[in-house]
């Protein structure tokens, strides 16, 4: 983890950094040691395996071949390795489809067997934050539909969404505490003929690429040593029942979630800090479809206008839907302005498959992004006009009717 | 959009609205009472751009201050950012949870408040009860995103183009963010049905409630689904 560089225009020492900036010399010396005996909530994984031993449901167990890893209160989380059943996010699929493309791109390359499925919606939980058109009962069915599909196909449930991870807990906490409301779910999923079906762990897609970094790492292909990155976590992934993040204690001395930070550490990016990491992306949900302005000024003048002006990084990194579309596409407006944006944003699914060599276009779609990531793209050492004109190739069968679709063997072809 | 303002209202509808908000079954697990310390507050992004403060929403809720629930009710939940920064409270409580079931309380109460909040996101509302992703590829269209510059032109104009040239099958789409099959979309309008979702979207935008019915009525009758 490394402070500001001084000479990328960051600040060089404590006395010069903005008010409200704890160093990171500073965060790493007050080390904070957890015990899980004094965590503060229940372990609500104990009360998911009481509700199954009284035949309320059934719980989908981790597979053997797992990772173990600690989160917030120091107690101990699986993570699934492999055969994975992957949760889309309509976000990501819809607006920027290089990063479910990088996901599913990395599990092939990993040879770690993942479904993606047909048989799942959205968690809808984007419309229920920006308009509540729903109630409690109906996004715990469609939560536990969802959850119901992956166990009849015996892989692991891994949520792409940060949002719909998050929102996924809040339902695991209400069916848990209310038996009315499980009672209600099991009735509506009777009526699909579908089992009542918790997973022992929620997990989110970014946690499996923080316990495969060290598999990543094996097979990264370019020097990242001269890549400065900035990190947003997701609040969805953190804040909203924050039980379940992972926290390491020698990440940020762990008192900040180690996701995407512990990753391009080990892929030897540099990690640079900033004062208002804690601050949301913008994106509002309800903002961002019918009030922007809010989502442009909070993402441009709290985000990246610190990062720029205390980091000045190559990239920002973060793992959430509404986070990289918010971040990206709120800097044209502002560069309109005159203002000190113009940080490329990706996921670290994205950034960790270019790092093992995926192509840029073909896998990583980095054309459906806004905010100009070809500088990132020639300091990685990636010559983005070739990889261009190879993609450009690839339309062009397309138009000329000789393929339809283009296919993963394709998208690795030399 | 309209922006949603206070109406008078007599104290018994105040109550009526209040009561529906603290019978909800989560009303309990998010509050807990307020020590007024204002961390939620500085922790909050609407707070820094707007008149609003989930502190001010937590204590008139727990001090059953009816005028002041009233106002926030109708106007101040709605610039919440969803984001539940303030989950962070001492006091175990959940403003931003609180203010989730507000909103829900005054769409299903079918506050006029809540229907100028809700103009303009119907096309979103009707994206996802009806197709089952809440956004789609072909929702990136210019003129619905000026701001994001003219690199949205160029997905939309390409649309059909890049959506073939996606590695993952499923990907292949462009009025749904992925590939869902019909049964699947069947099991989702039941639980629409089964909730009484239908009827809240009927309490805030009947037009909308009519063509989502029509739409489902149909998947539901190819599939021999009955649903009271
Ligand atoms: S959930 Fe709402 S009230 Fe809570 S911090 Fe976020 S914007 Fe503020
Ligand atoms: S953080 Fe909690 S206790 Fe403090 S003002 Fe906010 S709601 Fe009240």
């Amino acid at each position: 983890m490394s402070s500001p560089d001084p000479n990328r225009g960051g600040p060089s020492a404590p006395s010069t950094l903005t008010a409200g900036t704890i160093p990171l010399e500073v965060v790493h010396a007050r080390s904070f040691t957890r015990n899980p005996d004094l965590a503060p909530i229940e372990d609500i994984r104990e009360e998911v395996l009481k509700l199954e031993a009284e035949g309320e449901w059934i719980v989908q167990r981790v597979p053997d071949d797992h990772t173990e890893v600690t989160t917030k209160y120091g107690r101990t989380k699986k993570i699934p390795n492999r055969h994975t059943w992957h949760h889309k996010s309509c976000g990501q699929c819809g607006h920027i489809p290089g990063y479910s493309t990088a996901i599913f791109w990395l599990n092939r390359e990993l040879g770690t067997e993942y479904n993606d499925p047909r048989d799942q919606t959205s968690c809808t939980a984007w419309n229920y934050y920006a308009s509540a058109t729903s109630n409690a009962p109906a996004q715990a069915a469609v939560a536990m539909r969802n959850f119901a599909a992956a166990y009849e196909t015996g892989f692991y449930p891994v949520i792409h969404c940060g949002t719909s991870y998050g929102h996924y807990k809040e339902v695991r906490e209400e069916l848990v505490r209310h038996p009315d409301l499980r009672a209600q779910v099991r009735d509506i999923l009777a009526r699909m003929n579908k089992p009542l079906v918790m997973p022992e762990e929620m997990i989110h897609y970014s946690e499996w690429i923080h316990v495969m970094r060290h598999e990543i790492r094996k097979r990264t292909v370019l020097d990242l040593s001269n890549i400065t990155c900035v990190v947003h976590p997701a609040c969805h992934y953190y804040k909203l029942v924050a039980e379940d993040a992972i926290y390491d204690q020698e990440i940020y001395g762990g008192q900040r979630t180690a996701i995407m930070s512990q990753l391009l550490e080990t892929l030897g990016a540099k990690v640079a800090d900033y004062s208002t990491w804690f601050d949301c992306c913008g994106f509002g949900f309800r903002h961002v479809l019918v009030q922007r302005d809010f989502t442009r000024s909070f993402a441009t003048l709290r985000k990246i206008e610190r990062m720029k002006e205390e980091a000045n990084p190559d990239v920002t990194i973060t793992h959430d839907t509404g986070c990289v579309t918010t971040l990206d596409k709120s800097q044209f407006a502002a560069k309109a302005h005159g203002r000190n944006v113009g940080i490329p944003v990706m996921s670290e699914a994205q950034f960790a498959a270019l790092a093992m060599g995926a192509h840029p276009y073909r896998v990583c779609q980095l054309h459906w992004h806004s905010t100009d990531y070809r500088p990132l793209l020639e300091k990685m050492g990636i010559d983005w006009e070739k990889a261009w004109a190879e993609f450009e190739s690839d339309l062009d069968r397309l138009r000329s009717g000789k393929t339809e679709f283009l296919t993963w063997d394709d998208a690795n072809a030399k | 959009m309209t922006v949603p303002v206070v109406r008078e209202a007599t104290p018994e509808r105040k109550a009526e609205i209040f009561g529906k908000v603290v019978a909800d079954v989560r009303f309990q697990d998010y509050v807990h009472g307020c020590y007024e310390c204002g961390i939620c507050v500085a922790a909050c992004p609407s707070a820094r751009f707007y008149d609003f403060s989930p502190r001010k929403i937590t204590q008139a809720v727990c001090r059953e201050d009816l005028d002041l629930f009233w106002e926030h009710v109708n106007v101040d939940v709605w610039n919440c950012s969803q984001c539940f920064s303030c989950d962070r409270c001492p006091r175990g409580n959940s403003p931003g949870g609180l203010i989730t079931i507000m909103r829900e309380v005054a769409v299903t109460a079918g506050l006029r408040s809540a229907k100028e909040a809700l103009e303009g996101g119907e096309r979103v509302v009707y994206k996802i009860m009806s197709t089952g992703t809440q956004v789609s590829p072909d929702m990136l269209q210019p003129e619905a995103f000026p701001d994001w510059g003219p690199d949205v032109q160029d997905v939309s104009r390409n649309l059909d183009l890049w959506r073939r040239a996606l590695p993952p099958e499923t990907l292949h789409t462009t009025t749904t963010a992925w590939e869902i099959d019909d049964k699947t979309l069947v099991e989702l309008y039941l639980i629409w049905h089964m909730t009484g979702v239908l009827d809240m979207i009927k309490a805030v935008d009947e037009g909308l409630h009519m063509i989502l019915n029509d739409v489902m009525e149909e998947l539901l009758e190819d599939h021999d689904i009955v649903v009271s």
